[in-house]
C-alpha cells in the first residue's frame, strides 16, 4: 500500500534477507508519547514492583516489628537478624548444591547440544534430520510428566539423593531448546566460511570449535544463561529425587524452610531474597545477552 | 592450495558426520524417550513406588478414568489454561510492543521489567502467600478493604489468584518474544504508513499484528504448552487447595503417585498429559501454517 508521492529522502536500498543483523525499528519521525502504552506499562511495572517492594521491607523487619507495623511501610529499624538466621540455617551449602547441579548440567549439555546443532545444521541425512525431528517433538512434549519412570531409573541406579539424579535428567530436558536456539544461529553462519576451511583440509572437528564456535559465540553464552536459569529454579526434581539436607538445593530449601519457620514470615522472606540476589548480580552482568538471545532464539 | 572455479563446487562437501549429534541423542533417549515408554507402560501396572511392579493391564486406567477427580482436575487445568492465556497474551503484546518503542528510561525500567525472570516459582509463590496474607499482607498494609480477604483459603477467589500469580512470573519472559518480534519489523513500514497518514492505531492493527503473527504464534504455544507444566507454582502456593479447587493435572499427578503411592494410575494420568501436551502443540502450529518464510518486506 506505499503510495506513490515522490519522497525527498534517497530510495531505500534492496533489503538484505532476512538474517541476524535487524532492522532498527526505532520509529523515525514519531515523538508524540504513547499514552495508553506508557500508562499501562507504569501500571504493570507497579504490579511488579510492589511485592517486590514488601518481599524486601518485610525480610528487614523483626517479628515484633512485623506484627506491630503497617505492612507497606519501611521498618522503623531495619535489622539484618532474619537473613542471619537463614545464612545460620546451612544457606551455604544449599547455594554450593544449586551451583554443582547448575554447572554440571549447562556445561554438559553445551557441549553435547552444540555438536548436535552442528550436525543438523551442517550435515545431511536421514539420521540427522530424524534426530532434529526428535528435539523438536521434545519440544512440544511436557517433558515433567515422565518424572515417574525418571524415579523409577534413579532409585534403580542406586542415585536417588544424589546431585547426579538431579544433573543427569537436566540435562536431557535442556537438550531440545537448547538444539533449537543454537542451530538457529548456526544457519546464520555462511556457507562459504565451511566450504573454504573443508578446502583447507580441516576436519569437521576443527571446524566445530575454531569456526562455529566463535561465530555462535552469543548464541552459546545465552542458551548457558537460560538453562542455567531453569535449572537452577528448577524444584521438582529435587523435590522427588533427592530427600536429605545434604542434597538440597536452594529452591527446595526455601519450601522447607518456610515449613520450618512458617510463623517467622520475616525469616522466610529474607531466604527469598537471599536465593535471588546471586542471580539478580548474573542478570546485572549479562543482561543484554540473556535478552537478545531468547528473542532471537524464539521469534525468529 | 589453488582451486580453479569449476571444481570449487562443493567439492566432496558432504557435510559432518551424523555421529557428532550421538552424544545429545543419546542422553535424550535415556532420560527422555525410554522415560516416555515408560510412562506408557507404568499404566499398565500396579505399583506403590517401593516394592515390585506388577503387570495389572487396564486397572490403573478403569481407576483413572472413573475417578471424578480427574474430571475435575482437567477442568481446573482447562480454566488456569485458558485464564492464563487471556490475561498473559494481551498484556505480554502491549508491553512488548511498548518496551520495544524507545523511551529514556528504557534500561532502568527494563532491569524492573523482568526481575520476575529470575525467581523461581517456588520464591515467588512464598512471596505471594505472605503478600496475599488477610492479616499481614498487601491488603491490610494498602487499608483497601476489598483486598482484604482470604485469598488463598476460599475456593472462589484461588484460581483468579494463581492465575494473577502465574502472569506476575511469566508475563515479562512473553513480553520479552514480543518484544523481540517488533524489533524486528521494517521501520520501512511505519514510515510508508505514516506518509499515508496512518495514525497509531491503524498502524498497530495494520502493520504490527500482521507482521507478529509468528511471534504470536510462538508466544502463544509456549503460553498454552507451559501451562501444563505448572507444577511447582501452584504446589507450594496452594497445594492443590482449598479442596480440589487448584489440583490441576501435573499437580494431581504428583500427588496421586508420591502422595497416595499410586504410581500405575499417576502414570495413566502422565499419558494423559503427554497427549493433551502435544495435541496442543501440533494444534497451534497447524493453526499458524507451514509457511514461515512469508516475505517480511514491503506488502502490509
Amino acid at each position: 500500500m506505499a503510495s506513490t508521492t515522490q519522497l525527498p529522502t534517497a530510495p531505500e536500498a534492496p533489503a538484505l534477507p532476512q538474517a541476524a543483523p535487524r532492522p532498527n525499528s526505532r520509529r523515525a519521525g514519531r515523538r508524540r508519547p504513547n499514552l495508553p502504552g506508557g500508562l499501562g506499562g507504569w501500571l504493570w511495572l507497579a504490579v511488579i514492583v510492589l511485592p517486590i517492594y514488601y518481599v524486601v521491607i518485610t525480610s528487614l523487619k523483626n517479628q515484633a516489628g512485623f506484627f506491630a507495623t503497617n505492612p507497606m511501610l519501611p521498618p522503623a529499624e531495619p535489622t539484618l537478624d532474619n537473613y542471619k538466621l537463614v545464612l545460620e540455617n546451612d544457606f551455604a551449602r544449599y547455594f554450593l548444591n544449586s551451583v554443582v547441579v547448575t554447572l554440571g548440567t549447562v556445561i554438559p549439555s553445551l557441549f553435547v547440544s552444540f555438536m548436535a546443532a552442528y550436525a543438523i545444521v551442517r550435515g545431511k541425512g536421514r539420521f540427522v534430520s530424524w534426530t532434529n525431528n526428535l528435539f523438536l517433538l521434545g519440544l512440544a512434549i511436557p517433558l515433567h510428566a515422565t518424572i515417574i519412570p525418571i524415579y523409577w531409573m534413579i532409585t534403580r541406579a542406586h542415585l536417588y539423593d544424589t546431585l547426579l539424579a538431579l544433573i543427569l535428567p537436566s540435562i536431557a530436558f535442556a537438550i531440545p531448546v537448547s538444539v533449537l536456539i543454537l542451530s538457529n544461529f548456526m544457519r546464520d553462519v555462511p556457507n562459504e566460511l565451511f566450504e573454504s576451511m573443508r578446502l583447507d583440509g580441516c576436519s569437521d572437528w576443527a571446524m566445530l570449535w575454531r569456526l562455529a564456535l566463535p561465530m555462535t559465540k552469543p548464541a552459546v553464552i545465552t542458551v548457558g544463561i537460560y538453562n542455567a536459569l531453569h535449572v537452577w529454579n528448577g524444584f521438582l526434581f529435587p523435590l522427588i529425587l533427592t530427600q536429605s539436607p545434604g542434597t538440597r538445593v536452594l529452591p527446595l530449601s526455601l519450601w522447607t524452610f518456610q515449613g520450618e519457620f512458617s510463623v517467622n514470615i520475616p525469616a522466610v522472606l529474607a531466604s527469598v531474597v537471599l536465593a535471588t540476589l546471586p542471580l539478580l548480580v548474573l542478570y546485572i552482568v549479562a543482561r543484554r545477552q540473556l535478552i537478545s538471545g531468547l528473542t532471537a532464539g524464539f521469534s525468529k | 592450495m589453488t582451486i580453479t572455479s569449476s571444481n570449487r563446487r562443493r567439492v566432496r562437501d558432504t557435510g559432518p558426520s551424523g555421529w557428532l549429534a550421538a552424544p545429545a541423542l543419546v542422553f535424550f533417549l535415556v532420560f527422555a524417550v525410554v522415560p516416555l515408554a515408560g510412562v506408557v507402560f507404568l499404566s499398565f501396572t500396579s505399583w506403590d513406588g517401593l516394592r515390585e511392579i506388577r503387570l495389572e493391564g487396564l486397572a490403573s486406567w478403569t481407576t483413572v478414568v472413573t475417578d471424578p477427580v480427574t474430571g475435575n482436575a482437567l477442568l481446573v487445568t482447562a480454566k488456569i489454561m485458558f485464564f492464563s492465556f487471556i490475561v498473559q497474551a494481551p498484556i505480554s503484546l502491549m508491553l512488548g510492543v511498548f518496551t520495544a518503542g524507545g523511551q529514556k528510561y528504557r534500561a532502568a525500567l527494563a532491569v524492573l521489567y523482568f526481575l520476575p525472570l529470575l525467581l523461581s516459582s517456588a520464591a515467588v509463590a512464598i512471596a505471594f502467600k505472605a503478600l496475599l496474607d488477610p492479616n499481614f499482607g498487601l491488603g491490610p498494609g494498602l487499608q483497601v478493604p476489598i483486598l482484604i480477604q482470604d485469598w488463598l483459603g476460599n475456593s472462589d477467589l484461588v484460581l483468579f489468584v494463581v492465575v494473577f500469580v502465574i502472569a506476575w512470573q511469566f508475563v515479562p519472559f512473553h513480553t520479552l518474544i514480543y518484544q523481540g518480534g517488533v524489533r524486528q519489523i521494517p521501520a520501512s513500514l511505519y514510515e510508508a504508513a505514516e506518509i499515508d497518514g496512518a495514525g497509531r492505531v491503524r498502524q498497530f492493527l495494520n502493520i504490527t499484528l500482521p507482521q507478529l503473527k509468528y511471534t504470536i504464534i510462538t508466544s502463544s504455544t509456549l503460553m498454552v504448552v507451559g501451562s501444563l507444566a505448572y507444577f511447582d507454582l501452584i504446589f507450594v502456593l496452594t497445594g492443590g487447595g482449598p479442596g480440589y479447587s487448584t489440583r490441576l493435572l501435573p499437580l494431581h499427578m504428583y500427588l496421586t503417585g508420591f502422595k497416595a503411592n499410586d504410581m500405575g494410575a499417576a502414570s495413566a494420568l502422565g499419558v494423559i498429559l503427554i497427549v493433551i501436551g502435544l495435541g496442543l502443540a501440533l494444534l497451534l502450529q497447524r493453526l499458524g501454517g507451514k509457511n514461515r518464510n512469508d516475505s517480511q518486506l514491503e506488502g502490509a
